[in-house]
């Protein structure tokens, strides 16, 4: 079986102020369908760039990069929106929502460059949104939302689309424990129940346990690819942690 | 339509950003608008004029000008001139000759300052007067040089007010004359009130009005056969006056030919030349309005970097950013031009009723407005519009 995601000698350097940066030097990397991958590093790692290459929203310097058996380092500009549109779905830490903007409308707004129609995209937004358990709050502009809200959104409109892969780049980073499992749990239940495949980048120890994949990227290059035998389950530790926030409310 | 939605949001989200930029194209499109309102106007006004004259109409007078410092004493046009042209100048199709005087006119009720002309009998033909009540002279009237006059509605109403005027009878200096008809209503031309005058054969003129004028003519009025013809009219003219006053090869005519042609190419010139300029200015307006769009959205398109960035990375293409940035400068431009029309009728209106500009806001007019602000929000759109689509994805998520 072809692997979903497969790099092979992806490096990528910037000229930044006259010097060569070499933010990755030669990556492999291949990753099945169905696999939550956490990859973990500490900042100046090039686990961003990577991120960004994986994303498409970068070419890498040298190397190749196949996703769904396609070769996409070679594709142009409109080839790379048309791929993030079909196989990708985005989470960033910082939601980035469209301010003004509804839940709904966000989350329609990836089938707006697919040219669906309307009454279709907001059948299809609406069950996204009703996946991560907001339905109730479809028509809340993201200045009326939570930071665990928003990010639920930011998931829906990554979900709305049904893409194979789903990039989340820190998306815990900006919020509490108690959302960060509540986040992380949605995630692991996407890979679990749909055969999605989520790569999450982040610096936290905690978030990386609940993956079943742990990439570690030091100075542009993987220097350790782990499978723990037994993840974290996000559920039982979001139980535990809502547990642990009503002793101290009300002690 | 989403685009257009999205375009919508961002400009209410900075509505007086957006209502600045806009007054500056709507003070660029109601110049246009106006300038051009006023060419329309002004053209369609000189062509009614003329038309009221007679497109194909010669005037030909003595000129009494200075020449070499000694006054042409013997310029003079007669009777003679007008029944040469009348006979050999093959391109013209009717002549006629008359003379002025202003005179004061006495009726039973009221006296009134007027011109008094003396006519022949083609001058109704020739200068397309019809009659509105009574007849005009016989030729017994003529011959017999009879004291009857025909008077225009001004006349008529200053000196018999309401009262039927023919049949009434009037004075002027030490004669009666009866009032035998009443000509229809003609206007205004720019020289003249055509309504204001009292005709009467030229015969009964010389010998009561003016017994010192003799053969002397001051106007010949020809009009050519079309108005096609009146170069040649004229050209004709010329030769058999300097032909009948004996004017040698190099001397110089001692009359002046004007055709209505002429005239319509002089008042167009100056309209060409007015509107020009006026035009130019309406632009470098619209122009500086322009500017103000290419800025906003240049601020705008910074503004949403990271805005864009988002969008990118769910899949919009560079042309759907393009389109959006470019559809928001075009909501811009095209509100200022809608409101522009209303502004540039107001401004009409009152250029009309405040100075007399006669001035068409037609649908030209419109379509001009409509045009030039699509126009202006293409031109300056498109660059802040390409700078949003260039963006690099990884560097616009960056921001903000």
């Amino acid at each position: 079986m072809t692997p979903l995601v497969e790099l092979s000698g992806v490096g990528r350097d910037y000229l930044v102020g006259g010097s060569l940066v070499r933010a990755l030097v030669s990556v492999d990397l291949a990753i099945e369908a169905g696999q939550f991958v956490a990859i973990v590093g500490p900042s100046g790692s090039g686990k961003s760039t990577l991120m960004n290459v994986l994303g498409c929203l970068d070419r890498p310097t040298r190397g190749s990069y196949r996703l769904a058996g396609v070769d996409v380092s070679s594709k142009d500009a409109d080839e790379r929106a048309l791929i993030r549109n079909r196989l990708l779905g985005f989470i960033f830490q910082g939601f980035n929502l469209m301010p003004r903007t509804s839940a709904l409308e966000n989350t329609e707004l990836p089938l707006v460059y697919r040219g669906v129609g309307k009454a279709e995209r907001r059948r299809r937004a609406l069950s996204a949104l009703a996946r991560v358990g907001l339905e109730a709050r479809v028509h809340h502009t993201p200045s009326e939302l939570s930071g665990g809200q928003q990010q639920r959104v930011a998931i829906a409109r990554a979900l709305v689309t049904d893409p194979p892969l789903l990039l989340a780049d820190e998306p815990t980073g900006n919020l509490d424990s108690v959302t960060t499992y509540e986040v992380l749990a949605l995630l692991q239940a996407l890979v679990r129940e749909a055969g999605r495949t989520v790569i999450l980048v982040t610096h936290e120890p905690d978030v990386a346990a609940c993956a079943d994949r742990v990439v570690t990227v030091r100075d542009g290059n993987v220097v350790s690819d782990v499978r723990p035998t037994a993840p974290e389950d996000a559920q039982a530790l979001l139980l535990r942690a809502r547990l642990r926030a009503e002793q101290v409310g009300s002690s | 339509m989403t685009a257009l939605s999205v375009a919508l949001r961002a400009l209410l989200a900075a509505r007086v950003r957006a209502l600045l930029t806009i007054l500056g194209i709507l003070i660029g499109t109601s110049a246009v608008v106006v300038v051009v309102a006023l060419g329309t106007g002004a053209r369609a006004r000189i062509s009614a004029e003329i038309a009221n004259i007679g497109s194909a109409a010669i005037f030909v007078f003595p000129d009494t000008g200075m020449r070499g410092g000694a006054r042409s004493g013997s310029a003079e046009l007669t009777d003679q001139d007008a029944a040469a042209i009348r006979v050999d100048a093959s391109a013209v199709s009717g002549v006629t000759v008359w003379n002025t005087l202003r005179a004061r006119v006495h009726s039973n009720f009221d006296s009134y300052r007027t011109s008094v002309m003396g006519i022949d009998q083609e001058y109704f033909a020739v200068r397309g007067f019809s009659m509105a009540e009574g007849r005009t002279f016989s030729d017994s009237e003529v011959r017999a040089k009879a004291k009857v006059v025909v008077i225009g509605s001004t006349v008529k109403k200053e000196l018999f007010g309401p009262e039927p005027a023919v049949g009434q009878w009037l004075r002027i200096g030490r004669h009666t004359y009866r009032v035998i008809g009443l000509l229809s209503e003609k206007g205004r031309t720019p020289f003249e009130d055509q309504d204001d005058r009292v005709l009467m054969p030229i015969g009964a003129w010389r010998s009561r009005i003016s017994p010192a004028s003799g053969q002397r003519v001051q106007l010949i009025m020809a009009s050519a056969k079309t108005s096609a013809h009146t170069t040649r009219a004229e050209e004709q003219i010329r030769l058999i006056l300097r032909e009948r006053h004996r004017l040698g090869a190099d001397l110089p005519d001692d009359f002046v030919v004007r055709s209505q042609e002429g005239f319509r190419r002089a008042q167009n010139a100056i309209l060409d030349m007015v509107t020009g300029l006026l035009g130019a200015v309406a632009l470098v307006a619209l122009f500086i309005g322009g500017v103000g769009v290419m800025n906003i959205m240049l601020v705008s398109v910074a503004e949403r970097t990271r805005e864009v960035g988002i969008r990118m990375s769910i899949g919009a293409r560079e042309t759907d950013i393009l389109l959006q940035f470019l559809v928001e400068a075009l909501l811009l431009t095209t509100s200022g031009g809608v409101l522009g029309i209303g502004l540039s009728a107001i401004v009409s209106r009152a250029l009309q009723n405040g100075l007399g500009w006669s001035l068409r806001l037609d649908g030209g007019a419109i379509l001009v407005a409509i045009s030039t602000s699509i126009l202006v929000g293409l031109v300056f759109g498109i660059l802040p519009a390409r700078r949003a689509a260039r963006l690099d994805p990884v560097e616009a998520l960056r921001q903000g």
